[in-house]
């Protein structure tokens, strides 16, 4: 197991016998307050291979974002005619050509088992990848960033203005900040609105006021969350809210790819003047490039740490000054422990991303993903709930005949009307009506799309001999063309209650 | 208890000078989030006296600003679920019994009334479920003693039975053996005779002995066969509905000492249209003739 440096928690030598209050004291400021205050962090910008990556990662995530509830899709006449929608009033959930009801929630269940999955897979795999490239507090932040360093310059500009006293020069870049932050938050919240209402409608609502209230408060919601979490809150979101960083300990392993400072290369580190050997010392020139380049605000050559999202941007860094000083690159680098700790002893380096937990992982994606798909797949057109009578349980008839009276919801989820002609199987010579017709075929008309309730008596001929259990088990069965589906249920006779 | 000030060796807090049992109190300030959350509290509830009634007084009570009132809104809400109830009731007074019955909207709205109806009125009779008791009828079963047509439940619905008011459902089985109308043999042998019509095994000879005294004191009004006459009220003795229990013992007190029962007459106490909904419940729960 790889350790994992937590720079939350006291350093050792605080957790000698002291007082509880005087630990938190430790963790927070000289002053006693618990909290720790924020070190401000001005990461500086890199260019380079991960920060492309991140750069072509934050573009196509959030065009995904912003685009997906604005494209249209040819459904039948009063349907929403849009791709991904979650209709809450109507109880329906679109995408493309899927349409879900409120009871397939499982199929979500099945996503998520599996976005879980990926993650676990991904992380023992590669580390933190999510962290540092896709998760929207990543991304968010990414985007802020870049709005910062436009009103107030890189890292340097940065610090400088925060120090400076107030002045106009400082006012404006900073109101001007503050507000494309917010157009920025109130764009996330306002898009995230147009999943759950027919997008072009809304917009025009949204501004007449006639938008529902959930519609407003969620987009305040959001603006507020992504305006704090992106602007003010940043890392402190990673490293004190997000369960992840702890949860992953337990997928990594010796063999998972981190973010690694090569300490055998790298080290004993220092200045190194032109023309000065590199014999005797390690590559590592000390610059603190790879520190001041992180948006997590950590030194990675102390090694694996809680607060490392695994962006990268500490290999950009740290490969471009290597390049200026014509030392080789990779000083930082993907890497796992046990293959730093093999090039150390001076030994080949392995890489094992075929291992007993990336299997299980795998296998459980499958068989998850296998099931989700299967299940959706082969969902019936049609839905048959049965409810049987309880009260009465059964009733005996003038010339001791038997009834029981269920009531049939039948669910249409075609985009068509459908008639469905109903039958009742498993009770010999047993008749089905309806309540006020003695008998024929019952059948009725569902609406496109819709659920209709419908009461029906199963009436059993008398049964002198006694033959009849007390309980019979049957079942219903429509039919509509090629769609059909059963449901079993039990006809209860009263046998055991001779009259 | 209280003592010196002191200062905490452990702790380099002052106490509060407050000893239980050698336990002493650190004197901490309070949490700073707890004192604004406490501070907040305190500025709800002056707002809260201006905005809402909230002070008493000799005579009555603060109103508020906002002159909230919970029997306010209560009856503006009663009269606003009359008004949606007056919309169905209309309906249903307009629409005939059969129109409710096959107009899907209606009927689920009958349904949804004669069921709540039913509940609060018919039940404590007739059960929850609507399958009666000795001497009270079954109203889920295909056996109406006064018919099971739409209108037959709405008039017997509306006027009772035995109630002695007019339009009242109306029948009296004699009680043949209280009144020593027929000896106790005679009533043995009449009961041989039920038993016989309803296809059950019975003693030949008391049912050859009872058949003229059958024709002579019980067909007028339950038929030559017995198979009874809706529009007197008078059951069919051949099939397997009994109102009063089915075995011998039960026959022979029924025909000793002609029960019969009352239903209260509903008219004046539910509307013509919570009659109409009633009898569509009743009527399409019963499977309907």
């Amino acid at each position: 197991m790889p350790t994992i440096i937590d720079n939350t928690q006291p350093k050792p030598d605080a957790r000698s016998a002291v007082s509880a209050a005087a630990r938190a004291k430790g963790k927070g400021d000289a002053k006693g307050n618990l909290y720790k205050p924020r070190q401000p962090i001005y990461p500086k910008l890199v260019h380079g291979k991960w920060r492309m990556v991140k750069w072509a990662l934050l573009i196509f995530t959030l065009a995904v974002y912003y685009i997906t509830p604005w494209i249209r899709w040819r459904r039948p006449e009063g349907f929403p005619q849009q791709a991904a929608l979650v209709d809450f009033t109507g109880r329906r959930f679109y995408f493309f050509d899927i349409q879900l009801w409120p009871q397939e929630v499982y199929i979500f269940t099945g996503l998520l088992v599996m976005a879980a999955l990926a993650l676990f897979l991904a992380t023992a795999l590669f580390g933190r990848l999510w962290c540092g490239y896709a998760c929207p507090q990543t991304v968010w932040t990414d985007l802020y960033i870049v709005v910062e360093r436009l009103f107030e310059g890189d890292r340097n500009a940065r610090m400088r203005l925060d120090a400076a006293p107030l002045s106009f020069n400082k006012i404006w870049r900073k109101t001007g900040k503050h507000l494309v932050w917010l157009a920025i938050a109130f764009g996330t919240g306002g898009a995230w609105i147009f999943y759950f209402h027919d997008a072009p409608t809304l917009l025009r609502t949204f501004w007449t006021g006639e938008a529902p209230i959930t519609a407003y408060v969620s987009c305040l919601l959001l603006t507020c969350t992504t305006y704090i979490f992106a602007g003010w809150m940043r890392e402190q979101v990673c490293t004190y809210m997000c369960p992840w960083p702890r949860i992953q300990g337990a997928m990594l392993d010796d063999h998972s790819l981190q973010v690694t400072y090569l300490a055998y290369r790298g080290e004993t580190r220092g200045p190194h003047k032109k023309g000065q050997s590199w014999e005797g010392r390690g590559d590592c020139i000390d610059c603190r490039q790879c520190v001041v380049v992180c948006p997590m605000g950590i030194d990675i050559r102390d090694g694996a740490q809680l607060e490392c999202i695994n962006c990268g941007l500490c290999v950009d860094a740290c490969d471009e000054m290597m390049i200026k000083i014509g030392r080789p690159t990779g000083l930082i680098a993907y890497d796992s422990e046990e293959a730093v700790a093999a090039r150390t002893r001076g030994e080949k380096a392995v890489y094992k991303p075929i291992r007993s937990r990336t299997i299980y992982y795998a296998l459980a994606m499958s068989v998850v993903g296998g099931l989700t798909l299967w299940s959706l797949v082969t969902r019936p057109k049609a839905d048959l709930n049965v409810i049987r009578d309880r009260n009465p349980i059964f009733v005996r008839m003038h010339d001791g005949a038997v009834r029981d009276g269920y009531t049939l919801k039948i669910g249409n989820r075609t985009f068509q009307e459908r008639r469905f002609d109903i039958t009742f199987e498993g009770v010999a010579g047993a008749r089905l009506s309806r309540p006020g017709e003695t008998g024929g075929t019952v059948s009725v008309v569902v609406p496109a799309d819709q659920v209709v309730p419908l009461r029906v008596f199963v009436t059993a001929p008398p049964d002198p001999e006694g033959v009849r259990a007390a309980s019979v088990p049957g079942r219903f069965i429509i039919t509509s063309g090629d769609v059909r589906a059963e449901t079993k249920t039990v006809f209860l006779s009263g046998a055991a209650n001779p009259q | 208890m209280a003592h010196e000030r002191e200062t905490d060796d452990h702790t380099g807090v002052e106490t509060t000078g407050h000893e239980w049992d050698g336990i002493k109190e650190l004197d901490n300030p309070l949490p700073r989030w707890w004192l604004w959350v406490w501070y907040g509290t305190i500025a709800f509830s002056i707002a809260y006296w201006i905005l809402m009634p909230a002070w008493p007084g000799l005579h009555g009570y603060t109103k508020g600003l906002l002159h909230q009132s919970d029997r306010v809104a209560v009856g503006k809400e009663l009269a606003a679920l009359d008004v949606k109830r007056g919309e169905g009731a209309a309906q249903l007074r307009t629409a005939s019994l059969e129109q409710i019955e096959k107009d899907p909207k209606l009927n689920a709205y009958a349904q949804q009334v004669g069921q709540s109806v039913f509940g609060d009125n018919c039940a404590t009779c007739h059960g929850i479920g609507g399958t009666g008791g000795k001497g009270y009828a079954n109203l889920r079963d295909d056996v109406w003693l006064w018919g099971g047509k739409l209108e037959d439940i709405q008039y017997t619905i509306t006027h009772g039975v035995r109630t002695g008011a007019e339009g009242a459902r109306m029948s009296q089985m004699p009680a043949f053996g209280r009144d020593e109308m027929l000896k106790p043999d005679q009533i043995d042998d009449l009961t041989e005779y039920v038993v016989h019509l309803s296809n059950r095994p019975a003693d030949a000879a008391a049912v050859a002995r009872a058949q003229p005294l059958f024709e002579a004191q019980c067909s007028a009004c339950h038929g030559a066969e017995g198979k009874g006459m809706v529009e007197l009220g008078a059951p069919n003795l051949t099939d397997a509905d009994w109102l009063y229990g089915a075995d011998r013992a039960a026959i022979r007190g029924q025909i000793f000492a002609g029960n019969g029962g009352v239903m209260p007459t509903w008219q004046g106490r539910l509307s013509p249209e919570t009659i109409k909904a009633l009898a569509v419940y009743v009527h399409s729960n019963a499977g309907g003739q």
